[in-house]
């Protein structure tokens, strides 16, 4: 075996050049074994430090190429494409990462140009044992799943939609919507929620492409980017969808009024046979079984009775359907954090503490209030309000992070007490005032002008307990003013709180049915944070809206067209390379004992009962190793990571500790501290 | 289930009755409390503030007095409390701190081996170790209709972390309600008593012991529950001062929380440490003793109206 290795170190500018040595580090490289050429380069990823890798494989005929730089996360696939260009099999390239696993994390010089030279050891012998592979291709199912009928999710179904592709838009709640369509107002412009959302709505339930699965949820997928077979269950509606007419002449003769915890946010009633809200797409209501009389109790049936088309269908049960799509967007949105969590907000026991989304619903002029501001007595309209922000975020007890949206809609509030109720004082209890977006400080200036009060400090308590005079049945909000530098107690009829948005309850459970991963908040994790923000680390998995993390409406709408986006330019190549990193079963000497069958965690090894033996279906394989390691035959060779390759890279290592003299000592790991993040 | 007691100085002579219904309600709920032989005085709240390291020894001391065999540490007084779980936790946390302890203690042949003993307040050893269902199996005599508003203090949950809410503790509400009592929401709750301030600024403690006197009265109280011998203390021996002083006309009865278990386990008034209180409990007591149909709530209530929006729950999700 001949090979001629180039050996290429980059500076990183002085990410890499101001710990490693890299001079110092292409020198000695020069000396293993089949290196033909080894230099250092400012920045390996430019085009020039590229050219110089394509330059070297022809002029040199180089047979391997390592490159010494960043991990390979981030610029693998630029250096595979370099080789590629020049003829050569990207798959003859390794990349030692002397950035975030050396330079970044070290203090001493020595060691990191010691562990350097360590890495590119490994790198050097491993990649004479790569062998030339190349990517299986597979067709791109056109359909696109988006789970989640929020305004992201709307948005990514209709762009998809009129490009002329199928959709599936599936929706856990009787309408779409989502929390959009809960709102009265939106800031900073003041338009109508409902006029500007409605005509969306109305779109995705007439558009041809779409088909709308409401009151329904994503039970399992399996498959792979351009390949997935998604299950569904559809929820008993107990309403036959061909023969409703959406009259509404069921709810209103229903005898059973509960609360509506949903679109009502608690703040209003609904019926047992229901629809949300008047414009709910589709148009047809749902039994609520737990709550209906006739589930209880085996009486009732007055929906039926009334139904002028026999529409009504107790006996209808819950239907399990599956299909077939290429991509899947999630927008699955948040939750709102629970108030009562932090008992001295008096939340849940002291009347006329209300939260945004009940207040969302008190201005709203199709809510239970019909737009009239009000004290929990329903009557008497309060002559002064406290909105206390960040309630559960930017707070180390329960959420860190800034929710994003409360200032702006507690600026909002603000506005409508004013358009509202003149004459009541509004106060605005905030810890920073963050405003950042088109036009959302000029709304900021608009609110301190139209003569809302501004307290900085976080509020300490609300309590009914009166010390002062002029206190008594009022509801007292206590805090530290922290510019006058003094506490202050200011008694007001009602209290709004703007809790901060969490991720949905069952966020970690959906991101395991689609196998991705969610921060430590719960949030979907975008592949990258910056420059990939709706893709996934699976292919073929996007994200949109505040699955992803808090944001307002114009940001959710942008983030469901970028994942359209992404979806459409997959579905328009019509097919998809597959990684060929992956494994196989050398079925002649497989014993046939399953236990790598139960082993894969991608469901792609399946047992062949007439051969009695295991196969592999390796669109389905992701090359993660686990058979590999498993098989007591050893017949499972895992490409691009077989055991010469991994012996040959750990001999990498071993032969370098006897070459460097003297081998220095390690300072003790440091926590890794990035430069900064933006950095990345 | 055996525990280490440490009643601390109080429970000798001013918060007796305190002492004797722990004790007879422990014997109910068959709890067997061992008293710490040859117990000390914790330090309260002042020796911490003139010298650290005296102080912490002081009250390792009673931590090195437990025998072996026991594991578990009661105190019933909220400030006993919090200096016996502060020693045994900084000992554990700080090496230098336990080194000094342990050299001081072994002088007078000594030792504690810092995190050994679990240290807790007799609250919440009656609410989780007896449990609100074994309690209120033991009710022979439901305080029905007895107003009473459960006061914390400041001590016995902060800092967080604790066995309750820092903020708004509910152990003692859930446990007067197995009692059969009517419990107030009392807003007051977890707010400060005023300590030791009677000693040194008496105005700003009148004023503190006002407010939550106030606060009861506001929501007709007929007795304020606590869980410190301290809070017991300035509630109830200061309460004429505050009248005179504000010109007010409280007289509201303060028990400790042991005391009204007592009487709702069915032992006499004299067991359950009656009578020496300053304000007399008996008026109030009068609506149990006699067993009295439960009274009506004496807030106005009045019914929703049809206009009325609905309420949250009040449980967290």
């Amino acid at each position: 075996m001949s090979e001629r290795i180039g050996v290429y170190i980059c500076h990183c500018g002085s990410n890499i050049a101001d710990k490693v040595d890299v001079e110092e580090v292409a020198k000695w490289a020069a000396d293993l074994p089949y290196v033909e050429v080894s230099r250092d380069y400012e920045f390996m990823c430019s085009s020039l430090g590229q050219e110089l890798v394509e330059d070297d494989i022809s002029e040199r005929s180089l047979t391997r190429v390592v490159v010494a730089a960043c991990s390979p996360h981030m610029h693998e696939r630029t250096f595979r494409g370099a080789c590629s260009r020049a003829g050569l099999n990207p798959y003859l390239f390794e990349m030692a990462n002397i950035r975030e696993h050396d330079s970044w994390i070290h203090e001493d010089q020595d060691s990191a140009t010691y562990k350097a030279k360590a890495l590119v050891s490994a790198a050097v012998h491993r990649v004479v044992h790569h062998e030339p592979l190349e990517p299986m291709k597979a067709k791109i199912n056109h359909a696109t799943l988006v789970v989640g009928g929020g305004v992201a999710g709307i948005q990514a179904a209709l762009d998809i939609a009129v490009a002329g592709y199928p959709v599936y838009l599936v929706e856990r709640e009787p309408s779409i919507g989502g929390h959009m369509a809960q709102f009265d107002k939106t800031f900073p412009t003041l338009d109508c929620s409902a006029c500007v959302l409605t005509p969306k709505m109305v779109d995705v339930i007439n558009h041809p492409n779409i088909t709308l699965l409401s009151y329904s949820e994503v039970e399992d997928v399996e498959g792979y980017v351009g390949n997935f077979t998604v299950t569904i269950r559809r929820k008993a509606r107990h309403v036959k969808e061909d023969l409703c007419t959406g009259c509404g002449i069921c709810t209103e003769k229903c005898p059973k009024r509960i609360v509506d915890d949903v679109f009502e946010a608690g703040l209003g009633y609904r019926k047992a046979i229901y629809r949300p809200f008047p414009q709910a797409v589709p148009k047809y209501p749902v039994i609520d079984a737990e709550n209906c009389i006739y589930f209880e109790r085996g009486k009732c049936k007055a929906c039926q009775m009334f139904c002028p088309t026999e529409a009504v269908d107790f006996e209808q049960q819950d239907e399990i359907l599956t299909v077939e799509v290429g991509n899947i967007i999630l927008a699955t949105g948040y939750d709102l954090f629970d108030a009562r969590k932090i008992p001295q907000y008096g939340y849940g026991r002291l009347a006329n503490v209300f939260t945004s989304l009940e207040f969302e619903r008190m201005v709203n002029a199709a809510g239970p209030t019909r737009g009239r501001i009000v004290l929990r007595d329903g009557v008497t309209a309060p002559s002064s309000i406290a909105i206390i922000h960040c309630v559960g975020s930017r707070d180390q007890n329960y959420h860190a992070y800034c929710s994003r949206i409360c200032c702006m809609y507690s600026l909002k509030f603000a506005h409508l007490v004013h358009e509202r109720l003149p004459e009541a004082d509004v106060y605005n209890f905030y810890i920073d005032m963050r405003t950042p977006g088109k036009g959302y400080e000029e709304f900021y200036h608009r609110l301190l002008e139209e003569g809302t009060y501004f307290i900085r400090g976080r509020v300490a308590e609300i309590t009914d307990a009166a010390r002062r005079p002029g206190e008594e049945g009022k509801l007292i909000v206590q805090a530290e003013d922290t510019l006058i530098g003094s506490q202050r107690r200011v008694p007001v009829d009602m209290v709004i709180l703007s809790p901060a948005i969490q991720a949905r309850h069952d966020a970690a459970e959906i991101a395991h049915t689609f196998g991705i991963s969610c921060s430590y908040d719960n949030w979907f994790i975008e592949r990258h944070a910056k420059l990939d923000p709706v893709a996934t680390m699976t292919d073929g998995v996007f994200i949109a809206g505040c699955a992803q993390g808090p944001k307002d409406i114009p940001d959710s709408v942008a983030q469901g067209a970028a994942a359209a986006a992404r979806v459409l330019g997959l579905v328009s190549q019509g097919e998809v390379e597959l990684e060929p990193v992956r494994a196989s079963i050398d079925e002649e000497r497989c014993s046939g004992c399953r236990i790598c069958n139960d082993m894969c965690p991608y469901g792609a090894i399946d047992f062949i009962e007439e051969l009695k033996v295991s196969r592999l279906n390796p669109a389905r394989c992701k090359g993660c190793g686990n058979c590999v390691a498993a098989c007591p035959s050893g017949v499972i060779t895992g490409a691009h990571f077989s055991n010469e390759q991994l012996l040959a890279e750990i001999e990498g290592i071993l032969v370098s500790l006897n070459e460097v003299e003297p081998a220095p000592q390690f300072e003790r790991l440091q926590v890794w501290r990035s430069p900064s993040s933006s950095a990345l | 289930m055996r525990y280490a007691f440490y009643p601390g100085c109080s429970l000798e002579r001013s918060a007796a009755s305190y002492h004797k219904s722990a004790m007879a309600v422990a014997d109910r709920l068959g709890l067997i409390f061992q008293e710490v032989d040859d117990w000390n005085c914790c330090g309260a709240t002042e020796y911490f503030a003139v010298n650290k390291l005296p102080a912490y020894t002081l009250v390792a001391r009673n931590l090195a007095r437990v025998p072996d065999d026991l594991n578990q540490m009661i105190a019933p007084c909220s400030a006993c409390y919090v200096n016996l779980k502060k020693t045994n936790k900084y000992m554990s946390k700080y090496p230098d701190l336990a080194d000094q302890v342990s050299q001081a203690l072994a002088a007078g042949g000594l030792g504690y081996d810092p995190g050994r003993l679990h240290v807790r307040h007799l609250l919440d050893v009656i609410v989780n170790d007896a449990g609100y269902k074994t309690i209120a199996q033991d009710v022979v005599r439901p305080l029905s209709g007895l107003r009473v508003a459960p006061y914390y203090g400041c001590l016995l949950v902060r800092p967080k972390n604790g066995f309750d809410n820092p903020e708004y503790p509910m152990s003692l509400d859930r446990l007067l309600r197995a009692l059969g009592a009517e419990v107030v929401d009392y807003p007051l709750k977890a707010q400060c008593c005023g300590g030791h301030m009677t000693q040194i600024s008496d105005k700003v403690a009148y004023e503190l012991i006002r407010r939550l006197l106030h606060n009861a009265a506001e929501y007709h109280a007929d007795v304020i529950a606590c869980v410190c011998p301290m809070c017991q203390l300035n509630l109830d021996a200061y309460q004429a001062n505050v009248n005179r002083h504000f010109g007010t006309d409280y007289r509201i009865p303060i028990l400790y929380f042991t005391q009204l278990m007592a009487l709702a386990f069915g032992t006499s008034a004299r067991e359950a440490g009656l009578g020496s209180e300053i304000v007399s409990a008996y008026p109030a007591l009068a609506k149990i003793d006699v067993e009295m149909p439960k009274e009506e709530d004496k807030r106005p209530h009045k019914r929703p109206s049809k206009q009325a929006l609905p309420m949250p729950g009040k449980e967290a999700r």
